[in-house]
């Protein structure tokens, strides 16, 4: 195709320059890639709060940013140059040095992950790692130490909250979101995100069919790690002004901004690689098989974007629809809802792959087509695994209705009641309380 | 005052000693500019006071160097949300200590254009009240109702704020001319847009979660220390002045009060939502049957009550306002002293509060529901 032309040249470029195809193909291109991911990424997240924006905006009757461009759209761009150009204020009494390098943690962690998250096959992913999912979760773990050096080094009451607030989130989180994630990994059999979205590919299925349950743990327990709405208690607006942001101004506000967007984007990222399969779209291998390669990876990229960005909105959706948590409620749905549910995921997924292979070849039933990487499953197999799947839903939820059932959060329903009318007469006194 | 006590040392598990924590003047938060420092055990508030001030323009004193009628103005600056309702107050109270006779029309002109009052002010109050729990569209969405009724006051009164809706005697001028359509209009479309409002917050399990249970005051305690307007009712005591010793044109009005059991965040949030459906029930019923005739008392060139004190209250949205007014004869009050019912609420934040958690200590003050415009005067 016309448009590869130049990718053939350059590298005959660089051959003739005298480097080693080694170097090119580990080296130079990784570099090429990772420039590129960075820049559109960076460019995603800016559009995401564009987005986030028009969106809140369209569900709020107003228009959102109209003035800067057709429909506004520079306006990130404009929200660039002005925080590039404010002040870089740091306060007397912060901690200079770790005040000065928590943004810089904050954007390392977010951006680092993007070099396993397979946007494409072949070339539109930097590095396949074996170990990526792994790689991910560790990674974007370390965000979390960000906001507490950020919230300490303050020196700021609401900031310190904040940042208290946020370690407590995220580490009760992060084990549910680890927890919800190895159902999904039974079936594809690999921790490699390529080898994930290889092994949904073949078995022709998103694994959001066979792990429903994990997949809404994985979401909501993605969302708290975010620390967006309606978990975004450690920058409650209302309560802690700003959270662990509240002293930071300028770039370095924005760099934290951009972090959380960027946070947001790998956990849709990695939700429409576990689960919903990826860069993997029926009937776009064609592309492949008819030799339009390089058509085919852009198609799939495009693919995986659609389907991230659907889970971005979802979180757009949500912040401008619901209340905020409050600190010991959000530990509550964390420990005592999402972490239970997250084990009975596990069992129940263990237990339906073992009723498949128990089925397999009893009575003549096939359920197995075989097992390579991933788990390949019959039209019969997989019809017993979804059913298994959303079987499991309802038996998560009503179990822990069962633990959970004399809670005071889960009996709010039954506690709500009418006001009552009173039609007093006329100018007598009020009625006195008890009578 | 009640001073909260500064611990330095404290033997908790990390012995680390309480915090104290600013919350105000300056905070999102705090509707205004109130201050409140509280004391904290982690997130757990233990103790916390109000220190309040900071919009105090001396509003009691400088009545005393203006006519009667030059007052009414300040009056709008008590609480600004709720202008209409405050100017009324002053107003009825010299009428009474001069014994006018107001027209019926003005009346009944004057109990619409307080119910609208009290709806604007409902709205905004639902607007911050959701927003300090986390819901931000509410906001919008309630503004936008808002703003239809800022649009009638702008016509009728010439501002959105502070109108000085009235003058001694009845109203400065007649309705406009589709004041009836442009009323009426809304009174149609309030409820349809109301329910949409309770269907993102009502039934909402974090909604619930952050309101039920959350700054219980018995009535007991709350007619101890006074509360007043939807903060007393949501504890469950049907008191209202518009019912109990009726001004304008309540008497003639057919409306219930909404009342609560339990005292707590969520009743007072259904109590309000329940007094704007019946506001909308009182202008249904005024605007059918609105007389007609002159809205203008005849007033004496300059107005000089007789020497005496003279108090009379209304039902302001907010809770019962007061206004008590020392007369010495001349064309100045004596003394005048506001009975402000944010002030009054604002005393049962201590007690609403200790035990909860940061988060709730800003779901308290808004359901309670302050301007500190008032507070302060």
């Amino acid at each position: 195709m016309l448009l590869f032309a130049p990718i053939d040249v350059l590298n005959d470029l660089l051959l003739r320059m005298g480097l080693g195809e080694e170097t090119i193909r580990y080296f130079v291109w990784p570099l090429i890639q990772i420039g590129l991911v960075v820049t559109l990424v960076a460019l995603w997240v800016a559009y995401a709060t564009y987005l986030e924006r028009k969106i809140s905006a369209f569900m709020q009757a107003r228009l959102g940013p109209m003035r800067v461009g057709p429909w506004g759209l520079l306006q990130p761009i404009a929200d660039g140059l002005k925080l590039l150009t404010k002040e870089d204020f740091i306060p007397e009494k912060a901690d200079r040095w770790i005040f000065f390098f928590a943004p810089y943690i904050a954007v390392a962690s977010a951006f680092i992950v993007f070099s396993v998250i397979p946007f494409g096959p072949d070339w539109a992913v930097i590095a396949d790692v074996n170990i990526g999912l792994l790689l991910v979760l560790a990674v974007s773990s370390v965000g979390v130490l960000a906001l507490i050096l950020a919230g300490w080094s303050s020196n700021s009451k609401y900031a310190l909250l904040g940042g208290l607030r946020s370690s407590a989130q995220m580490v009760s989180y992060e084990v549910a979101m680890g927890l919800s994630l190895i159902g999904a990994l039974m079936f594809a059999r690999t921790l490699s995100l390529s080898g994930i979205i290889a092994a949904q590919g073949s078995d022709s299925i998103w694994y959001v069919l066979y792990q429903p349950a994990g997949f809404l743990i994985f979401l909501i327990s993605g969302i708290a790690e975010n620390n967006r709405a309606p978990f975004d208690l450690p920058e409650a607006e209302s309560e802690l002004v700003a959270g662990f942001h509240t002293e930071y101004s300028g770039m370095r506000w924005s760099l934290f901004f951009m972090a959380e967007y960027a946070a947001m984007v790998v956990v849709a990222a990695v939700a429409t690689t576990v689960y919903l399969g990826g860069w993997y779209f029926p009937f776009v291998y064609r592309l492949e098989t008819s030799g339009h390669h390089n058509l085919f990876v852009l198609v799939s990229v495009l693919v995986f974007l659609v389907k991230a960005s659907l889970i971005l909105y979802f979180y757009f959706w949500l912040r401008w629809t619901l209340p905020r948590f409050r600190y010991d409620q959000l530990m509550d749905i964390g420990w005592k809802w999402l972490i239970p549910s997250a084990l009975i995921n596990i069992v129940i997924s263990a237990f339906a792959i073992f009723l498949v292979q128990a089925l397999n070849g009893f009575q003549g039933m096939q359920t197995i087509e075989f097992i390579d990487r991933g788990l390949n499953l019959t039209a019969s197999g997989k019809a017993i695994m979804i059913v298994m799947g959303i079987a499991g839903l309802f038996a998560t939820a009503s179990l822990l209705a069962r633990i959970n059932w004399r809670s005071r959060d889960f009996n709010l329903k039954v506690q709500r009641r009418d006001i009552k009318l009173v039609n007093l007469p006329k100018g007598k006194p009020a009625v006195q309380p008890g009578s | 005052m009640h001073q909260v006590e500064i611990a330095t040392t404290q033997e908790t598990l990390l012995d680390s000693p309480e915090m104290v924590l600013n919350m105000g003047p300056q905070h999102p938060s705090t509707h205004g500019v109130l201050r409140v420092v509280l004391r904290l055990d982690g997130e757990t508030v233990i103790d916390l006071d109000c220190d309040i001030g900071y919009l105090h323009r001396g509003m009691e004193k400088i009545a005393e160097n203006r006519m009667y009628t030059q007052i009414a103005p300040y009056w709008d600056r008590l609480d600004y949300i709720a202008a209409v309702s405050n100017g009324l107050v002053w107003v009825e109270t010299v009428e009474q200590m001069m014994g006018l006779p107001v027209p019926p029309r003005a009346h009944y002109l004057r109990t619409i254009l307080t119910e609208l009052n009290r709806i604007a002010s409902h709205l905004l109050w639902l607007a911050t009240h959701a927003l300090d729990i986390g819901a931000v569209t509410v906001l919008l969405w309630a503004l936008r109702e808002r703003e239809e009724i800022l649009k009638i006051f702008e016509r009728q009164f010439g501002a959105r704020l502070t109108c000085h809706a009235w003058r001694v005697g009845g109203m400065p001028n007649d309705a406009y001319d589709d004041f009836n359509k442009d009323v009426r209009q809304f009174v149609n479309n309030f409820p349809k847009r109301l329910d949409e409002y309770e269907t993102v917050l009502s039934e909402n399990r974090i909604w619930l979660s952050r309101t039920v249970g959350i700054g219980v005051i018995s009535a007991e305690d709350a007619i101890a220390i006074g509360l007043s307007g939807p903060a007393l009712r949501g504890s469950g005591v049907a008191w209202d002045i518009r019912k109990s010793r009726p001004y304008a044109a309540y008497g003639d009005m057919d409306f219930d009060i909404p009342v609560g059991e339990n005292g707590d965040t969520y009743d007072r949030y259904l109590v309000r939502l329940e007094e704007m459906r019946q506001s909308r029930r009182i202008i249904d019923q005024a605007l059918e049957n609105l007389p007609d005739g002159p809205v203008n008392a005849k007033l004496p060139k300059i107005v000089k009550p007789p020497v005496g004190d003279y108090y009379h209250t209304i039902e302001a949205p907010k809770g019962e306002i007061g206004c008590y007014i020392v007369a010495d004869g001349t064309a100045h009050p004596w003394r005048v002293r506001v009975r402000p019912p944010s002030f009054i609420n604002l005393q049962a934040l201590r007690q609403m509060c200790i035990g909860h958690l940061v988060a709730d200590v800003v779901a308290i003050i808004g359901t309670l529901d302050i301007v500190l415009g008032e507070i302060d005067r």
